[in-house]
């Protein structure tokens, strides 16, 4: 049974080693000339200094809002693929249906201008 | 599943529909022209007040029991449908006064609708739990619709929080109740609790859980909290939707689950149902004698009509009183929407655009200055002590008699007391609307005026005459779920 | 012992791990990232016991959606570095008491193992399974699944709802 998921693993494993290996090789290989200014957050001549809390838009949140609600459609849409052979047109109908809800959120979002970024 | 089964559900796929359709056209509506979705979101519930009274009297299940048709369902689309046209029309003038016109808020009201009409037929613990949320959320942003009005804010933020909260012990309740029976079909419970092949414990925790989840909807004490605060923070015109529509939403939900899925329960929850309704009744009324605020003296006296509904309760554990009980119920929480839509259409004449004057004292010399309109305000508050001849006597009146039928002689006797109680606070408001002097400035505006007279005619009518009325809710039966 | 106990074991001490990490780390960041980790460790126990669809559930939603509104949220509250004296008073032996409480109900449960006393359900291997789930939602739940998508909905509406006048006036 648990044999079904070794090609995850295995690409679980790719990955995370993939990343360490890029980063070491960096680190190997790379040129390294440090200087004060280069060791400063930011290079753009600004002191990073002021409050540790700001205000940030709230925008973000709403961004953050219709990433859930997209990627929770997923779950449905997940075993729904793995039946849709079975289920036929009727299934296709149905899924039609739900993403039709969800499209017009979507045209609705789209055209207040809730995707649109200042 | 066939097309009976789509029919069955004709009036909750028209309001859902018709609101998501609304939502794009309304995209496409000029921002000072919203009157026009308000109109098209009428006639969307015109539409679906027609599909139910064409299947009305029929009764079948639908979708495997998900959904049921009955005369219980039918007869609550009704008037959930009408409340959702006396809302549109309410909101209508108050959103323009206040400056908060949005398309927006129509179709929200319309969702919320849907999900009130969900809730009427629903036959599955699932539906349930996916009605509640379906007529909440759009009121959680609906009560926010005055931001950035900061008690706006927190009405919705209180009534978000504790809703979710509440929606935390339902699902928890549901499941557990899942667990000790193994379905979450209504029918099937009354057949899993029939054979005995249930784990008693876990129902027990189960529908006690259910219990408190829809009490925080229905706003029964001790989970009454919230409803002061969030009812005078909200947009008046949402809290008169809310007031109605949530509080007949949850109980349709408690009638449906207690009375025609767990009678064979009925010793566990019949103590605790008696105990809400006892100390809600109380609570509600004693704590409303005190506010000087018209929305906070509304809200407290919706939470004590909440314990006369919830009476029916403990009254429906007595197997042969159960369908007078059901029906005892119904024709309450009609009286209870006529009467409170009216008496919040007159709060919302009085309020100025600022939103001050909902004082109980801004009320001085109304009867002078408008006679109608204190004429109205007059007739709602004594149909909400229970006085004839208003509904509201022959609504308590009604439900008074089925507790004593079912021999609970102590809860209608504290029902009686405490509606005197409410006498006091109820006849304030007219006591100060003819004897004080002041200058009141009230709003005329067309179709709330139409709302307040339909409303005041109601509450008359059906207190002289509640024949018809009587005869419809006659006809109602919870479907037997036992066949 | 077989391989599956084996793997539970290595699974359930990393679970432990991560989420004592979680609350001793005092980076609100960390915190949110140990999560993650002991999100995605519980979902391979899902896998252990067939619940396929739990598991990408749990990933999904989970380890996804939640914690992405999570660091959303710290970050927007610029809580990230929270000092340690603000806490409330009784939380720790409230914390204490609860946990025993809790940890007493498993005892009882698993001690006691008549407190089910209905049938207990006669489930195959492909109980859990995606496909299986589907054929039950597209089927018998086809209402509440549509409905789902309503709510969906009104969850999007409501947002951009809310957040509107603020951005208008952020522009």
């Amino acid at each position: 049974m648990l044999a079904e998921y070794l090609p995850i693993v295995v690409l679980i494993v790719l990955a995370t080693g993939l990343a360490f290996i890029v980063v070491a090789l960096g680190h190997l290989f790379g040129p390294r000339k440090p200087n004060p200014v280069k060791a400063e957050p930011y290079e753009s001549g600004m002191r990073p200094y002021g409050p540790g809390r700001r205000r940030v838009s709230v925008h973000f949140y709403l961004i953050a809002v219709l990433f859930i609600l997209f990627d929770i459609e997923i779950v449905f849409i997940l075993p729904w693929a793995v039946v849709l052979r079975e289920i036929k047109m009727v299934g296709l109908i149905e899924m039609a249906v739900f993403i039709g809800v969800l499209l017009a959120g979507l045209i609705y979002a789209w055209k207040t201008g809730a995707l649109e970024w200042e | 599943m066939d097309w009976q089964d789509f029919l069955s559900v004709l009036p909750f796929i028209i309001v859902a529909g018709w609101a998501t359709i609304l939502l794009l056209v309304d995209l496409w509506i000029p921002a000072n022209r919203k009157g026009i979705t308000a109109g098209l979101a009428v006639l969307g519930l015109i539409a679906a007040i027609a599909a139910v009274i064409s299947r009305f009297g029929i009764e079948r299940e639908a979708f495997d029991g998900m959904i049921i048709v009955d005369g219980f369902s039918s007869f609550l689309q009704l008037l959930f449908l009408g409340v959702g046209v006396i809302a549109i029309a309410q909101a209508y003038d108050y959103l323009r006064r206040r400056d908060i016109e949005r398309g927006e808020y129509y179709i929200l009201l319309l969702y919320s609708l849907s999900g009130m009409l969900l809730m009427a037929s629903a036959g599955d613990l699932i539906v349930v739990f996916l009605a509640v949320e379906l007529l909440s959320i759009p009121l959680y942003v609906l009560a926010a619709f005055a931001i950035p009005k900061a008690d706006s804010e927190e009405s919705a933020l209180k009534y978000f929080l504790l809703g979710a909260f509440a929606s935390g012990f339902l699902v928890y309740g549901i499941a557990l109740v899942f667990g000790s029976t193994g379905t979450t079909a209504l029918s099937g419970m009354v057949a899993a609790i029939e054979s005995a092949e249930t784990t008693p414990i876990l129902l027990l925790v189960g529908s006690g859980m259910i219990l408190v989840g829809l009490g925080f909807k229905v706003a029964a004490v001790p989970f009454h909290m919230w409803t002061p605060d969030v009812y005078q923070g909200a947009p008046t015109s949402v809290t008169s939707f809310m007031a109605v529509g949530a509080k007949a939403g949850g109980f349709a939900a408690l009638l449906r689950i207690f009375i025609s899925a767990l009678p064979g329960a009925a010793v566990m929850w019949m103590p605790l149902t008696m105990w809400i309704a006892a100390l809600t009744m109380a609570w509600g009324n004693i704590a409303a004698i005190s506010q000087t605020n018209i929305k906070r003296m509304l809200a407290y006296s919706s939470i004590a009509h909440a314990g006369y509904i919830f009476m029916a309760l403990p009254a429906a554990a007595t197997p042969e009183v159960a369908p007078e009980a059901v029906r005892a119920a119904l024709f309450y929480l009609v009286t209870y929407a006529i009467t409170n839509l009216g008496a919040w259409g007159v709060v919302l004449a009085m309020e100025k655009a600022e939103g001050s004057g909902l004082e109980i004292e801004d009320y001085s010399g109304l009867g002078k200055k408008r006679p109608a309109l204190a004429l109205a305000m007059a007739l709602f508050m004594l149909s909400l002590t229970g006085i004839p001849p208003t509904v509201g006597f022959m609504g308590k009146f009604y439900l008074f008699q089925v507790v004593i039928d079912a021999n609970l002689i102590w809860l209608a006797l504290v029902g009686v007391v405490t509606s005197l109680i409410s006498a006091y606070y109820y006849l304030r408001v007219i006591v100060v609307m003819y004897m004080r002097d002041g200058e009141p400035e009230v709003r005329s505006e067309a179709l709330l005026n139409s709302t307040i007279f339909i409303t005041a005619f109601g509450t008359f009518f059906f207190g002289i005459l509640p024949g018809f009325l009587l005869k419809m809710i006659n006809q109602v039966s919870l479907l037997d779920l036992f066949r | 012992m077989t391989i599956d106990l084996v793997l539970f074991f290595g699974l359930a001490l990393i679970a432990v791990v991560a989420a004592i990490a979680m609350i001793a780390s005092r980076n609100a960041v960390y915190s949110a990232l140990f999560l993650v980790f002991n999100f995605l460790t519980v979902a391979t126990l899902y896998l252990l016991l067939n619940a396929a669809f739990i598991a990408v559930v749990q990933v999904t939603v989970y380890a996804g959606a939640i914690m992405v509104l999570f660091l959303f949220v710290i970050m927007l509250l610029g809580t990230e570095r929270e000092s340690i004296g603000g806490r409330i008073r009784w939380q720790m032996p409230l914390s204490i008491v609860l946990g025993l409480a809790l940890a007493g109900e498993l005892a009882y449960v698993l001690l006691r193992n008549d407190i089910v006393q209905g049938p207990l359900a006669d489930l195959t291997v492909e109980f859990g399974s995606p496909a299986s789930i589907g054929r039950v939602l597209f089927n018998e739940y086809l209402v509440p699944f549509e409905v789902t998508s309503i709510l969906l909905l009104v969850a999007m509406i409501g947002a951009i709802v809310i957040t509107r006048k603020q951005r208008e006036e952020g522009k």
